[in-house]
């Protein structure tokens, strides 16, 4: 047959067409679910909280407890680290954001809104690196705060990021002291 | 490139099978016949070296996968269970862990032979793009069968390559979850890699099947660089390059022997055999040796999402490499200017991979960035110029000439000249 040129869409073209956006609709929509199936599944999702009874932690003593299958810091602060915390300036922080769970996002990094509500010597911090995920080394690095040995990153002694390639502060879980000595994470 | 084949099929199945599958006379064609230049050097039989790693690596992975489990609580002990309680299970996880720093070795080896002899240009940029996505599969691969033990090292190397995703904005911590299943590097993590770590060597074997075959388009390239003229210019494949690459892969695995049964943990590292601790990251965490360049390039960059562009940029331009590459001279024999830069750049490349396992202060960190920025200039600004500067040496008029003048004519005419069209 010989071929024939058409300036004008054909009722072919448009069964094409239909054809074609019906397969691909049919394609997507299919692929979901194997896409999915790698999300976190229900037990992943199922919001573990930790209770954690801080009242043997003594002032400059720190313990890290598993929440979500992570770190989590406690840290029982020195007046000199707060007063350290305290001194530094906003303009000196490559991320001015608290990243404080229990606060709005665009809360500032200040000292009072790192620690935790009200009592200032605790410090409540996921023990992740925000740059790549290892668990920072505690007080050590140029600030005395948190040193992470993989790629250098300097963290202050409220958590915050100082010197290296991590983009943000340390993040605050979500918390709560349930009672004067005991810590609810989640 | 290749010829008909000469093969003439004699027996009556033979005939009867030509007739429907004509199988044989294909593989005849491509690995018998096969005309290929009569210059090939050794560095040519890395190509043939890989093949048989890749083999290596698929038939010690395969029956290791027979006594190992895939189970954050298990698979520890698993490994431990193959290296002390299964029969030659020493040998087959020592077999495949030197195996894959055997293929890697060979694959470094074979890439920068490319560079040196300008394989990659015209008419091979296929050849050489596929080339490329086999060394990103291999690397992949090899990433995710470092997990599987789940020792220290497994388990932080894990974290750190995933988390490279959450630099990327918006959607990256999407991706991290999507990549972990979970909130943090975990059991359904391990399950994933086990899966794809089994189905990425067949992937690279059908891509493997891609590059031989744009191989065998475009034929082999050779140490002069200059294209196949006529026939006096090649000899086929069996025997004469069947011998050479069997003779080169029998060299290789003495090299793969000595670390097998003398060194077998030499490349690895002590503090994968601690479990894997969630709550403790090694003071000094290092990629496999084969990543340190790359790894460098990542730390190098003083922000999060640069060092990780930085790092895929390393690996992203040698895609371009053929385009990059201005001159028309293929080997660097003929190129005085490039060849001095091809060994700066692979001296750059081996600093690179021993910055990468320094830590990542002071001196170290001013050094990487020196040398990273070194290696993006290699590629985007002294290639494209130096094609258009440099003053090429005269190139010979075809391959027999050169081999013939190398040879020195009357010292050993017979290696050089007697070789015979067909096969004796």
């Amino acid at each position: 047959m010989a071929t024939m040129e058409h300036s004008e869409p054909t009722r072919r073209d448009f069964l094409y067409i239909a054809t074609a956006a019906l397969a691909a609709v049919g394609a997507g929509s299919v692929i979901w679910p194997f896409i999915d199936q790698m999300n976190p599944d229900a037990t992943a999702l199922a919001l573990a909280s930790t209770e954690v009874d801080v009242s043997a932690v003594e002032e400059g003593q720190s313990i890290t407890i598993k929440w979500r299958g992570k770190p989590v810091f406690v840290r029982h602060r020195t007046a000199e680290e707060i007063a350290q915390a305290e001194a530094v300036t906003m303009g000196e922080l490559p991320d001015p954001l608290a990243r404080n769970a229990n606060l709005e996002t665009e809360a500032p990094a200040t000292d009072p809104n790192r620690a935790a509500e009200g009592k200032e010597p605790w410090l409540v911090m996921i023990g992740v690196c925000t740059h790549l995920g290892c668990v920072p080394l505690g007080q050590s690095g140029d600030f005395g705060g948190w040193f992470c040995p993989c790629h250098g990153s300097h963290y202050d002694t409220a958590g915050r990021i100082r010197k290296g390639p991590a983009p943000e502060n340390l993040h605050i879980p979500p918390y709560a002291f349930t009672s004067d000595t005991v810590i609810r994470v989640g | 490139m290749s010829g008909p084949s000469s093969y003439q099929p004699n027996s009556r199945f033979e005939k009867w099978l030509e007739a429907r599958l004509p199988i044989i006379s294909m593989v005849h064609a491509q690995a018998v016949d096969f005309p290929s230049p009569k210059n090939l050097n050794y560095f040519w039989t890395f190509g043939g070296i890989l093949t048989v790693m890749l083999v290596v690596q698929i038939i010690t992975g395969v029956v290791l996968v027979m006594h190992y489990t895939p189970n954050a609580a298990m698979a520890f002990d698993s490994v431990e269970h193959i290296m002390r309680d299964v029969n030659y299970g020493w040998l087959l996880r020592y077999m495949h862990a030197n195996g894959a720093s055997m293929f890697f070795i060979a694959v470094y080896i074979h890439i920068f032979r490319g560079m040196y002899y300008g394989s990659y240009k015209e008419p091979r940029e296929v050849l050489w793009i596929l080339g490329v996505i086999i060394f990103l599969l291999m690397m992949a691969t090899a990433f995710m069968g470092y997990v599987l033990p789940w020792g220290q090292m497994s388990f932080w190397g894990a974290t750190v390559i995933t988390n490279l995703f959450s630099a990327f904005p918006v959607v990256g911590e999407a991706i991290v979850t999507w990549l972990w299943g979970g909130f943090s590097v975990d059991n359904p993590t391990l399950n994933r890699f086990f899966a794809l770590h089994y189905l990425l060597p067949f992937m690279i074997a059908g891509v493997v099947f891609l590059h031989i075959w744009a191989l065998h388009v475009a034929g082999n390239n050779n140490p002069t660089g200059i294209s196949v003229k006529s026939k006096q210019d090649t000899v086929s494949f069996h025997p004469y390059y069947t011998m050479k690459d069997a003779f080169a892969l029998v060299c290789f695995f003495i090299f793969f022997g000595w670390f097998l049964f003398w060194a077998p943990n030499y490349l690895g590292h002590p503090d994968n055999y601690t479990p894997a601790n969630p709550m403790v990251t090694p003071t000094h965490i290092v990629p496999e040796w084969y990543f340190l360049p790359f790894y460098a390039i990542l730390r190098a960059i003083p922000s999060k999402l640069g060092g990780v562009l930085a790092m895929f940029g390393a690996i992203a331009v040698l895609f371009l490499l053929p385009w990059l590459d201005t001159s028309k001279v293929r080997s660097a024999n003929f190129r005085p200017l490039y060849k001095q830069f091809f060994w700066v750049f692979g001296f750059v490349c081996v600093i690179l991979g021993w910055l990468g396992a320094m830590p990542a202060e002071g001196i170290y960190v001013i050094l990487s960035r020196i040398f990273t920025a070194y290696y993006f200039l290699h590629f985007l600004v002294i290639l494209p110029v130096l094609g258009m500067i440099e003053t090429p040496k005269p190139l010979p008029a075809s391959i027999s000439e050169a081999v013939l003048k190398k040879g020195g004519g009357a010292g050993r005419p017979a290696a050089a000249a007697a070789a015979p069209e067909h096969r004796g």
